[in-house]
């Protein structure tokens, strides 16, 4: 295999606190290949959020990169100072936010916002960054772009926020975007339209796409692979269909029989019992142990590494047991 | 609503502010002891010759009817003559009103020049050394009276180091006055700078956090340009309100600075003429004053609507 677009190799996010740290990141490890979408699920506090702001060194304030790799193109991005990263932020990698409410400048033309990054990081001049922060309105589904390029944000929609959003993170023409939660804060139809463009635009820019959602129907809608992450740790990767079809992590397993099925598989929607792990002081062993159905003496002994399967990847020991359990009783179909 | 029509309406609030004032200004001035008649004529006058110069100004007569016709030459624009200075009051005070202006005006703009930077370098140095000093230091400004910072101004700038600057007077020309209008202009905005500091670093700080400015660095942007064009110009939206309202409280600060530095503005014609009992003229400053207050209230808004999209004029 090539070298990835973006590798992140037991990525490390700490938060300050009082008495010792918050690890909110604790071993994320994921590839992005050229042209890939990647989904990386998780609950709330998982650390996804803050493990791809740690890809562009976007994160709050407080925290801070306590260890791991980031490499971007095979440049490690974690050392040698935020000029390096400026320079790759928007031209190779770009976001897209959670809040298209809150992620747009309330005093700023919309039309000047996407223009921008054309103007200042391309230096395409002012009547070259207008035609192209008009072209990408045009791209991104914004009707009537000379008009809305003249409009400010609260003027309007959510849904036409979050198509501002995706063409200023278009902008200076990246090779990867990370999206965070990109339609939660937006209604279902609003949702579907915003994955749909995000998909074409993947496929027809052969742009590279990080997704992070707790949604896992939106991950299988827009990316070809996913990671699954658990109290600051990668605990599967894989194509979505393997991880669909055959979870080798309790937790991934779990996850999927949360998930409302319409198609009727299964008959009852279970829940995972117990509750997230404090992460200032998580348990031994696998982190999932106390919560986990297969959990066995040797979990709760030392740390677990993700253990390679082929192009998968698991955090668990007992994964046989787990991918056994989901042919006994599949969990979703036509994935 | 449209920014003219906003204005107009606004305007028109003028009329029963107006009135308020002339009611109060009238009769509380009646309340000051004093008498205009003895200051020009003197304790050796005889009651008769005070008397006499009460008929004359019609000060003998009770003083609704000296209201009423007070108010009756105002509505024709007509503020009354002066006691002393042989001239109509309101000439007095359209005379010195550039003055005054200029105090309020030139102080303005300094002490945005002052808050502007530090206020941006103690956001960006956020509980850095910068930031605690330009926390501290101004604090300490704020609790020395202007009057004394004035005076120390005077003494080092105007006299120690080489008479820099003039110690009092307008200056002629529009370096004139800019040279000599510096001091007391530099005295006004340190009174409102470490007030304009703390709101601006605190709306600033709140501004850097927010997720449109995390938008701007995801562009790449150059820090600068994101404290510029994304952070300052949100952090200046809710600090130019506060500075209305100081400036506002300043219009009445000028008395004492026009004193202190000599300059011939109309706070210092409200001083005489209060000393000197001289009615109409107070009547006249006061009633400018009212409305520079109501119009610097009235700028600070439409400035705020100019900078925020999102403020409708209502």
């Amino acid at each position: 295999m090539s070298t990835p677009l973006l590798r992140v190799t037991d990525l490390q996010v700490e938060f300050p606190l009082a008495h010792g740290v918050l690890r909110a990141v604790d071993g994320a490890s994921f590839d992005v290949q050229e042209g890939e979408a990647l989904g990386i699920v998780g609950e709330s506090g998982s650390g996804k959020t803050m493990a791809l702001r740690a890809i562009v060194g976007l994160l709050p304030r407080a925290a801070r990169i306590a260890g791991g790799t980031v490499e971007i193109d095979g440049v490690d991005v974690t050392r040698g100072g935020g000029a390096k990263l400026r320079e790759l932020r928007g031209r190779t990698v770009s976001m897209v936010f959670q809040e298209p409410m809150t992620a747009l400048n309330p005093v700023m033309r919309v039309g000047d916002q996407i223009a921008e990054a054309p103007l200042v990081r391309l230096g395409a001049g002012r009547r070259g960054a207008r035609d192209r922060a008009l072209e990408l309105m045009r791209l991104v589904g914004i009707a009537d772009p000379s008009r809305r390029y003249e409009a400010y944000p609260h003027e309007l929609s959510g849904g036409m926020r979050q198509r501002v959003v995706i063409a200023i993170a278009l902008s200076a023409d990246p090779k990867l975007i990370l999206c965070d939660e990109p339609t939660t804060a937006l209604d279902v139809t609003i949702q579907d339209q915003i994955l749909k463009l995000l998909a074409a635009l993947q496929a027809d820019l052969g742009v590279s796409i990080v997704f992070v959602s707790h949604d896992l129907a939106v991950i299988a809608q827009t990316c070809q692979r996913i990671a699954v992450m658990y109290a600051g740790q990668v605990v599967e990767t894989g194509t979505v269909a393997e991880v669909f079809r055959e979870p080798r992590h309790p937790y991934t397993l779990a996850l999927l029989r949360s998930v409302p099925d319409f198609d009727l598989v299964r008959n009852h929607l279970s829940s995972i019992p117990g509750s997230p792990p404090d992460l200032a002081s998580p348990p031994q062993g696998c982190r999932f142990h106390p919560r986990c159905s297969f959990v066995r003496p040797d979990c709760t002994q030392a740390p677990i590494p993700l253990i390679a399967l082929g192009s998968r990847e698991t955090r668990c020991l007992h994964h046989e047991d787990c991918a056994a359990a989901a042919r006994a009783e599949p969990v979703v179909t036509g994935v | 609503m449209s920014l003219g029509g906003y204005v107009v309406r606004r305007l028109a609030h003028l009329v029963p502010i107006v009135l308020g004032v002339t009611i109060l200004v009238f009769f509380l001035i009646h309340l000051v002891p004093g008498d205009p008649a003895r200051t020009i004529l003197g304790n050796q006058a005889t009651d008769a010759r005070v008397a006499l110069l009460h008929h004359e100004w019609g000060l003998d007569r009770p003083l609704p009817v000296q209201y009423e016709k007070f108010m009756g030459r105002l509505v024709h624009g007509d503020l009354g003559s002066s006691l002393f200075y042989g001239m109509g009051a309101g000439r007095l005070v359209v005379d010195r009103l550039p003055v005054t202006l200029w105090l309020i005006g030139f102080g303005t703009l300094l002490s945005v020049l002052i808050a502007v930077p530090l206020a941006a370098l103690a956001a960006t140095q956020r509980d850095r050394l910068p930031d605690h000093l330009v926390r501290a230091v101004p604090l300490v400004g704020l609790g020395f009276p202007p009057f004394w910072v004035g005076i120390v101004l005077l003494l080092v700038f105007g006299l120690h180091l080489g008479r820099l600057f003039p110690v009092g007077g307008y200056g002629n020309g529009f370096t004139g006055h800019l040279h000599s209008m510096f001091l007391p202009s530099l005295t006004v905005a340190f009174g409102i700078a470490p007030i304009l500091i703390r709101s601006l670093r605190a709306s600033l700080l709140e501004v850097l956090e927010s997720d449109y400015v995390t938008t701007a660095r995801s562009k790449g942007l150059p820090e600068r340009r994101v404290l510029v064009h994304h952070a300052l110009r949100n952090g200046i939206v809710s600090t130019v309100s506060v500075l209305g309202v100081n400036v506002g409280f300043l219009v009445g600060g000028t008395l004492v600075i026009e004193q202190v530095f000599a300059v011939p503005g109309i706070g210092q014609l409200m001083i005489n003429s209060i000393f000197q009992r001289d009615f109409p003229v107070v009547q006249a400053v006061t009633l400018v004053f009212s409305v520079m207050v109501v119009l610097v209230y009235l700028l600070t808004d439409v400035a705020h609507a100019l900078l925020d999209p999102r403020v409708r004029f209502e």
